[in-house]
């Protein structure tokens, strides 16, 4: 009984929980990255005197290079091999593949009803495979590396129901702006968020991750979506392990938001805060530097599948450069033999190897003073791209693909509808 | 007694401490760089036993634990808000700095004034307009890491166990 969040927690505890129980719970998985291990290091060292200094499990502990590699400064490189050292010391392997909350799923670690902590705020996509995965800080990962336990305070939950038939030229991500739109940036705050209806159940598992990403962006602990026949198809050959298929039963919502789609319009969150959001029809006069085609929001095969259908035999405007970057070593090559990275570069994008890429500003595309960037991120905070006075823009793939043929914001359906894409 | 540092609403960790300065561990390079464009003045002028006070959502955004270090490296005596982000609040209870939510705090003090803050009650002072506040009680779980001083004292404390 319970919705979803509190059907997980209480299959891995084997005890009815609700709403508001404080728990302490063996997770599944525990992850973090090339910037947030060095700080869980120094917790895990602090903590394992009492255990010979072993992680608590090495086939469930994942350390992923993603957000500065290959490493971009001697500083990096050094914290790279700190991490590294570690990694070997505790004979796991590291993670060069992609960007983290990609390369999990696709390693079959990622699996329904299952609980997984991360050092990284977007660990919340795991929920769109209905697993309970949320971000913790190093301190909370540390710990986990070293009892293989966490703490959590079961949350309430806000139901999102999306229902409609879904316009041309709009996307799993523009709906999720507008979901932020309503709910705000803390509208979530310490709640999980559990997407349901038509619209979800016939997303594809990218789809449904781009809403689970962007659960954090309204505070929420996890973004949920039970598990179902398109779930099962994706992991097929990526996990042999049995998991349940868990679902709300008889669920008590704090709150319910529905959302018709059926005339919906592409939207664009304008800077500093993700809920300013805008249809991009009316936002088109804003010039702009650079695209971003990538991120654990939008860097899949289908998202470049999008922009390629969108810049195929065209060049980009003399006026911005572009960068893409798949979000794994797995969509980059696919990308590869089905020819979007030419139609990419032919373009006169940068193409990218798998990661954060520019997303965190430290590499690969950082932004001049007063540049703004067209981006398919999950974030536009002050200064996260580069200097803090240039300004950052999220929007769909499609958004950001017709965005790099004009120069400025571009609703993608003017594109898409005179080249007869859609 | 401590000068607050006051900031607005949806602080959040970019602004705590920008991504391109958190790539070390280092506590004097995090404390440098702590509210660096949204606030410059304050790494500068900051004393030990201050108090920074937020809005509503402090703290929001990344899961960095770079930024409650940041702010923690400059001997930051409490951060008071109206209230906090998840992943932010979490991670400086188990940093061990001190977190308090008061709504009204926030709303009847101003940049510059002093506060008196005792961290075991609950109870805030403003001293420079005379006015007295208490602050939200904490869940029982959180309020033994606090009192333990963070998660890690707090598991050392039951011999190595993460229990309830």
């Amino acid at each position: 009984m319970g919705t979803l969040a509190e059907e997980i927690f209480s299959y891995r505890l084997g005890r009815p929980v609700v709403a508001g129980d404080t728990v302490v719970v063996d997770v599944d998985h525990v992850m973090s990255h090339d910037t947030t291990t060095p700080l869980a290091i120094k917790a895990f060292r602090k903590l394992t005197q009492q255990n010979n200094g072993r992680v608590f499990d090495q086939k469930r502990a994942h350390i992923v290079f993603d957000h500065i590699i290959p490493a971009a400064t001697i500083q990096a490189a050094t914290l790279h091999r700190e991490v590294r050292d570690f990694a070997r010391e505790q004979e796991i392997p590291i993670l060069q593949e992609g960007i983290c909350h990609q390369v999990m799923p696709e390693k079959g670690f990622v699996l329904p009803g299952s609980i997984i902590v991360g050092a990284d705020s977007h660990s919340c996509t795991y929920g769109a495979f209905g697993a309970f995965g949320t971000g913790m800080g190093s301190t909370d990962i540390g710990v986990a590396y070293a009892t293989g336990r966490s703490w959590f305070r079961v949350p309430e939950t806000i139901n999102v129901h999306i229902t409609g038939e879904l316009p041309p030229g709009v996307f799993a991500k523009d709906i999720s702006l507008e979901i932020v739109r309503r709910l705000g940036v803390d509208g979530a705050n310490y709640r999980a968020l559990e997407y349901t209806g038509e619209v979800i159940e016939n997303f594809s598992m990218s789809e449904r991750m781009t809403f689970s990403n962007m659960a954090i962006e309204m505070g929420g602990k996890a973004g949920l979506i039970a598990a179902d026949a398109t779930t099962q198809a994706w992991l097929r050959g990526r996990t042999d392990k049995d998991y349940p298929l868990l679902r709300a039963h008889n669920p008590h919502y704090e709150q319910i938001i529905e959302i018709d789609v059926s005339h919906m319009k592409p939207l664009v969150a304008c800077p500093p805060d993700v809920n300013i959001v805008h249809p991009a029809e009316e936002v088109e006069d804003i010039k702009i530097d650079q695209v971003f085609l990538g991120t654990c929001t939008n860097g899949r095969l289908d998202d470049l599948e999008i922009a390629a259908n969108i810049l195929r035999g065209r060049t980009i405007s003399p006026d911005l450069r572009m960068v893409v970057i798949p979000a794994s070593r797995e969509i980059y090559l696919e990308a590869m033999r089905r020819g979007y990275l030419e139609i990419f570069a032919a373009a006169g994008a940068s193409v990218g190897t798998p990661g954060c890429g520019p997303c965190i500003g430290r590499h690969f595309g950082v932004l001049a003073p007063g540049e703004r960037a067209m981006t398919t991120m999950n974030r536009n905070f002050t200064g996260r791209m580069g200097d803090p006075t240039a300004e950052i823009y999220l929007g769909s793939p499609a958004t950001v693909a017709a965005t790099a043929l004009t120069g400025h914001i571009t609703d993608p359906r003017s594109v898409l509808f005179t080249e007869n894409l859609v | 007694m401590g000068r607050i540092w006051k900031v607005g609403d949806n602080i959040n960790t970019d602004l705590i401490i920008p991504g391109r300065y958190n790539v070390t561990t280092d506590h004097a390079q995090l404390a440098k760089y702590c509210l660096y464009e949204a606030y410059p003045e304050f790494s500068q002028g900051v004393q030990p036993g201050d108090i920074l006070m937020g809005g509503h959502n402090f703290g929001c955004g990344s899961s960095r634990e770079h930024a409650p270090t940041a702010i923690l490296a400059n001997h930051v005596k409490v951060v008071i808000a109206r209230s906090f982000a998840r992943i932010f609040y979490r991670n400086a209870v188990n940093i061990g700095l001190p977190v308090l939510v008061c709504e009204e705090a926030v709303l009847n003090s101003e940049d510059g004034h002093q506060l008196e803050v005792d961290l075991t009650s609950g109870q805030i002072s403003n001293i420079t307009t005379g006015k007295k506040f208490q602050s939200e009680p904490l869940d029982p779980f959180v309020a033994r890491i606090v009192a333990a001083g963070g998660i890690i004292n707090y598991i050392e404390a039951n011999n190595g166990q993460l229990i309830y």
